[in-house]
């Protein structure tokens, strides 16, 4: 498990090897990698703002629940901040598991959580200027698929007796 | 001297990121930052806007010591 902010390009391929050599146990590996869009020319850069040392402390309590929920044998998330030119990766995200599904799930759980909720703050310029984005009604939505439902929270200890 | 960081929109708002701020609580600190600084001052009091003290969420009011790193967080974006 280990999260990690880089200014640098990232290397997908690079790190999809080192992540997956010398594995015995591990069934299934998922990566994915998310790049900047240039949204037919109306984004020329993407600045992402992070606060090192509480952006990767956030995004690793993250990592570890997911762990957890999913039995995930190891993960990765690698994060650029900074400025990113369209086509360059924002983002690469890992799972190990010994089944396929766990390790699908837990990329998905958490490239939901990266994209709606961590400690980032973007702002995107372009030819009409630039302006701080906020997470979509998708995204938000998409990261709600993975909370905890009324229902499977115990009840208030009122009825007790 | 608490050490002040800005992250996102509030840094624009107030064009610069990080400052040296006298001052013993947060309280006083958003006052201090007000009175230097209107719009930064209301910015800091949106909804949303958390505060972080050596890189740990709080709410309401703490005591700031000499070396303490206060952040004000916008609403986070997802990356």
């Amino acid at each position: 498990m280990s999260v990690h902010l880089e200014t640098a390009p990232l290397r997908p391929g690079e790190m999809l090897d080192r992540f997956t050599a010398g594995r015995s146990e591990t069934g299934a590996i998922v990566s994915f990698t998310g790049l900047m869009r240039a949204e037919h020319g109306a984004a020329d850069t993407l600045y992402l703002d992070a606060y090192p040392g509480f952006t990767e402390a956030e995004i690793a309590r993250t990592e570890a629940e997911a762990q957890a929920r999913f039995a995930l044998q190891d993960s990765l998330i690698v994060h650029r901040h900074g400025a990113i030119a369209p086509g360059e990766p924002i983002v690469f995200v890992a799972t190990a598991a010994a089944h396929r599904r766990a390790a699908f799930e837990a990329a998905d759980h958490l490239m939901d959580y990266l994209k709606s909720r961590a400690p980032f703050w973007k702002r995107s310029s372009g030819p009409a200027g630039a302006s701080w984005i906020e997470p979509t009604a998708q995204d938000l939505d998409d990261a709600a698929r993975w909370d905890v439902v009324p229902w499977d929270v115990a009840p208030a200890a009122e009825d007790a007796g | 001297m608490a050490r002040v960081l800005l992250f996102g929109a509030l840094a624009d708002v107030a064009g610069w990121r990080e400052r040296e701020v006298e001052a013993t609580a947060i309280s006083s600190l958003r006052a201090r930052l007000a009175a230097d600084d209107a719009t930064l001052g209301q910015a800091l009091q949106r909804p949303g806007v958390q505060v972080a003290l050596d890189k740990a969420l709080t709410r309401g009011d703490a005591p700031l010591g000499p070396t303490t790193e206060v952040a004000f967080l916008p609403p986070m974006s997802g990356g």
